[in-house]
């Protein structure tokens, strides 16, 4: 327990200072690194032929969004299906199949990391670095820049200008995940990941068997896995891998890597939003000669509005990770009828060197900030203990990954905002904007598609043979695995209850299908709404106006995203790991 | 005139999105790799290079994965769903794990059973039989959990402290070293919580067979 408390104290101070350098490069503020990336980024846009100074509207960031997203997923899926070429390739590794290629190239695009490939067997080294860690570093980039955008868009400061999206895709390269990987790699490598171009090692053991020992360039995925909350191993069982993840230290570098940007990005938002109201204050005080508001310390390091979304956010992951912590704890009762002593908890498909807090911790980061990097087998987890997983995907916006989180849990506030409204009388108001029809439908499909998604395709794997062929658990668990795998597809997470036989044409297609949708559809969505929030007048706040900064606020938000779970995903979680953990303790 | 910019336009946007892709693709998926491997192999060499163990000058492990080992007066680690990627060869070059079971090659993971599949009741209970039969004097509830349940990885190189010291009383049977010694050499592999709060206790099982082997002379000089 202390342990786990201690862990999220120590990260609750590295995000502050982290939150304020990322709204600097964000808000295109000055930062003490800027003469050297200038520089960088000079020659970039010299040679890309990129003006930053030149603004786009939504339409135009989300068309070149896409558009660079396209050109990307062209290069990457050429260079798998060649990958056998001898160049960084001294494992030999074959090319890759067309759908399972597909599904690779998608799956890191959208920077969900779902992996129906195993590492070591599937990919050369020329594939892991050209395709994997490319697609980490700029998959990330998309998704901040999308956010970053929105932000914008909310914060209002004009009418239709969203900020450059080459700008902003280079800048958060060049100034956050470049330098942050650098020194978190090197910090790995200090630790005992392997960082070489070598092909693999076979020794002699003790007992005179051979042993086989994996190479390559892994410190290099590995910090850019947490830091771009992308979470594709470069071997099979990911984290939970001595190879990627040797030590405890190594364990809490890859937990804060993965934890620090999606945090700093709702302390950017807080930030910039409150940019945009204190200029409009600033220009009504003149007007009206008043003063202007003063703000205390936790609103200027946190940013008000941005204080009470990070306060829900808390609330949702504490709540999930004591429930998985108390359900590891706990143990399996199954094991316990055989006689074996439950009192250290389930260790089964955990790692002795993070045990059950560390273990626990991991599973509900990694799928509250969307990485889907394990250092434990969640298919092994208890009943319980692998819903909050499960659960935490379906919600998709507890704190969420590269500002994708963020997005989305405005939408909850968003709709928070028009319950209340509703209940009420008043039109509803978010930061100063009327809420009205249009932004309410938007809102409404954005948030439907999830569930949809999830739902229809986990509907269409049980009722086809090729769906319920990848079952490899019998009983209840089969259909988490499936709720699983579609989940965490949608929210673009990319952890799996990986004992899903999911390397077929079916899987491979119908995963392939929902990453894509999952991803591109609401961000475009998400950007339609703040371009339609952004054309509006401010509206002035009155006694009537319902407070999104305070406590309250936070709560309701918590109750809107929970209620809005349960409706959707009650039942089909009752069928899977409410009925499997039923029958266990039963 | 419309016509002409609107192709413009979707000319230049091309233009950008295929040069910055480029460009980027060289910058972190060349540069970053590269970069990160010549500064590691610098200033940390020997984790850079896998953190191998020697033995009389010969490679016979790495320090941070774990082995299969099935001689009596080795400690035992935990079960792994790919015998830690050991394996042996026979004449015709045909590759074998331990359990007779063709090698698949290299890979990592567990066997991915649910907590309520009857398969890993099953495993569990034939791991405890065989435990109980190399361990006779170890009572069924005492033996600890992690003992007989497979790692996430199939690589985990350790074991919990109960788990090293339960076996000792066979150990020393097996290998004629005393029991006190056998209790010196597990202390002298275990790593304590980092600051005392973060993490497990956790005993190297590789790192304890080199010193039983040294100390039974099976080889005369172990080191990383």
């Amino acid at each position: 327990m202390l342990q786990l408390a201690l862990t999220l104290i120590i990260y609750l101070i590295l995000v502050i200072p982290v939150g304020r350098y990322l709204y600097h490069i964000a808000a295109g503020k000055r930062t003490f690194a800027d003469p050297v990336f200038d520089r960088v980024d000079g020659v970039i846009y010299q040679l890309g032929g990129v003006d930053p100074r030149k603004g786009m509207n939504w339409k135009q960031y989300a068309l070149a969004l896409v558009g660079t997203n396209a050109a990307m997923v062209a290069i990457g899926y050429v260079i798998l299906r060649v990958q056998s070429i001898p160049l960084f390739n001294p494992n030999g590794i074959e090319g890759m199949e067309p759908t399972l290629a597909f599904n690779t190239i998608i799956s890191f695009m959208t920077n969900t990391n779902l992996q129906h490939y195993s590492g070591e067997s599937g990919l050369s080294y020329l594939s892991q670095m050209l395709v994997i860690i490319f697609m980490m570093f700029v998959s990330a980039a998309s998704g901040y820049a999308a956010c970053v955008a929105f932000i914008r868009g909310l914060a209002g400061k004009t009418k239709d200008n969203v900020g450059n999206f080459f700008a902003d895709l280079v800048r958060i390269t060049t100034r956050v995940l470049l330098p942050f990987s650098l020194a978190g790699g090197l910090l790995l490598v200090w630790q005992g990941v392997p960082q070489n171009f070598s092909g693999n090692v076979v020794v002699q053991t003790l007992e005179g068997t051979c042993q086989v020992l994996a190479m390559g360039p892994v410190a290099a995925l590995e910090i850019i896995k947490h830091l771009g909350t992308n979470g594709g191993g470069f071997f099979g069982a990911n984290s939970a891998t001595p190879m990627e993840n040797p030590t405890i230290l190594s364990n809490l570098i890859e937990l804060y890597s993965m934890m620090l940007l999606p945090g700093a990005c709702v302390i950017a938002f807080g930030k910039m939003v409150g940019d945009g109201r204190r200029q409009h204050q600033r220009n009504k005080a003149e007007e009206n000669a008043l003063t202007v508001h003063r703000e205390g310390i936790m609103d200027r390091l946190l940013g008000k509005e941005g204080r009470s979304i990070f306060l829900a956010m808390g609330i949702l992951f504490l709540v999930g990770l004591s429930l998985c912590y108390w359900a590891e704890q706990k143990g399996n009762p199954a094991l316990a009828e055989i006689g074996l002593s439950q009192s250290a908890g389930s260790m089964e498909g955990k790692e002795v060197r993070f045990g059950i807090a560390q273990s626990a911790l991991f599973t509900t980061v990694t799928t509250s900030f969307t990485t889907g990097t394990v250092n434990n087998m969640h298919d092994t987890l208890t009943p319980l203990g692998g819903m909050v997983p499960l659960l935490h995907m379906m919600l998709n916006c507890v704190f969420g990954g590269k500002g994708v989180g963020l997005m989305n849990m405005i939408l909850h506030a968003i709709l928070a905002v028009f319950i209340c409204g509703l209940m009420v009388g008043r039109t509803p108001e978010y930061l100063g904007k009327k809420v009205e029809g249009r932004e309410m439908k938007l809102t409404a499909l954005a948030i439907i598609i999830h569930p949809l998604l999830i739902l229809a395709f986990s509907a269409l794997a049980v009722a086809t043979a090729a769906g319920r062929a990848g079952m490899t658990n019998p009983g209840f668990h089969g259909l988490s695995q499936v709720l699983y795998e579609y989940a965490s597809a949608a929210a673009n997470n990319g952890s799996g209850f990986e004992g899903l036989a999911d390397n077929t044409y079916f899987w491979n297609m119908t995963t392939g299908i929902v990453m894509f949708l999952g991803r591109y559809l609401p961000i475009v969505i998400q950007l339609a709404i703040a371009g339609s929030l952004m054309k509006k007048n401010e509206v002035n706040e009155s006694a009537g106006t319902l407070r999104t900064s305070n406590v309250s606020f936070a709560v309701i938000l918590v109750f809107v995203v929970y209620i809005f779970a349960a409706l959707t995903f009650f039942p089909a979680l009752a069928l899977g790991p409410i009925a499997e953990h039923l029958t266990l303790w039963g | 005139m419309n016509e002409t910019t609107n192709k413009n336009a979707l000319f230049h946007g091309l233009r950008q999105s295929l040069v910055v892709t480029l460009l980027l693709l060289l910058l972190c998926g060349f540069g970053f790799p590269v970069l990160l491997s010549g500064i590691s192999a610098v200033i940390f060499p020997s984790q850079a290079n896998g953190g191998l163990v020697y033995a009389d000058g010969q490679a016979v492990g790495a320090v941070n994965i774990g082995q299969d080992f099935t001689k009596p007066y080795f400690m035992k680690g935990r079960p792994s769903a790919y015998n830690y990627n050991t394996y042996y060869e026979d004449e015709e070059g045909n590759q074998y794990c331990n359990d007779g079971s063709a090698f698949a090659g290299l890979g990592s993971g567990s066997n991915n059973y649910a907590p309520s599949n009857p398969a890993l009741t099953e495993r569990v209970e034939a791991d405890i039989e065989a435990f109980l039969e190399a361990n006779p004097d170890v009572k069924r509830e005492d033996i600890p959990a992690d003992l007989v349940t497979a790692s996430g990885s199939g690589l985990d190189p350790h074991i919990t402290l109960q788990s090293a010291r339960i076996q000792l009383p066979a150990l020393a049977a097996a290998s004629g070293l005393s029991e006190e010694e056998l209790e010196r050499i597990v202390e002298d592999n275990t790593e304590g919580k980092l600051l005392g709060i973060f993490g497990e206790e956790t005993v190297n099982v590789l790192g304890v067979n080199l010193d039983i082997a040294k100390a039974m002379e099976l080889v005369e000089d172990a080191s990383r």
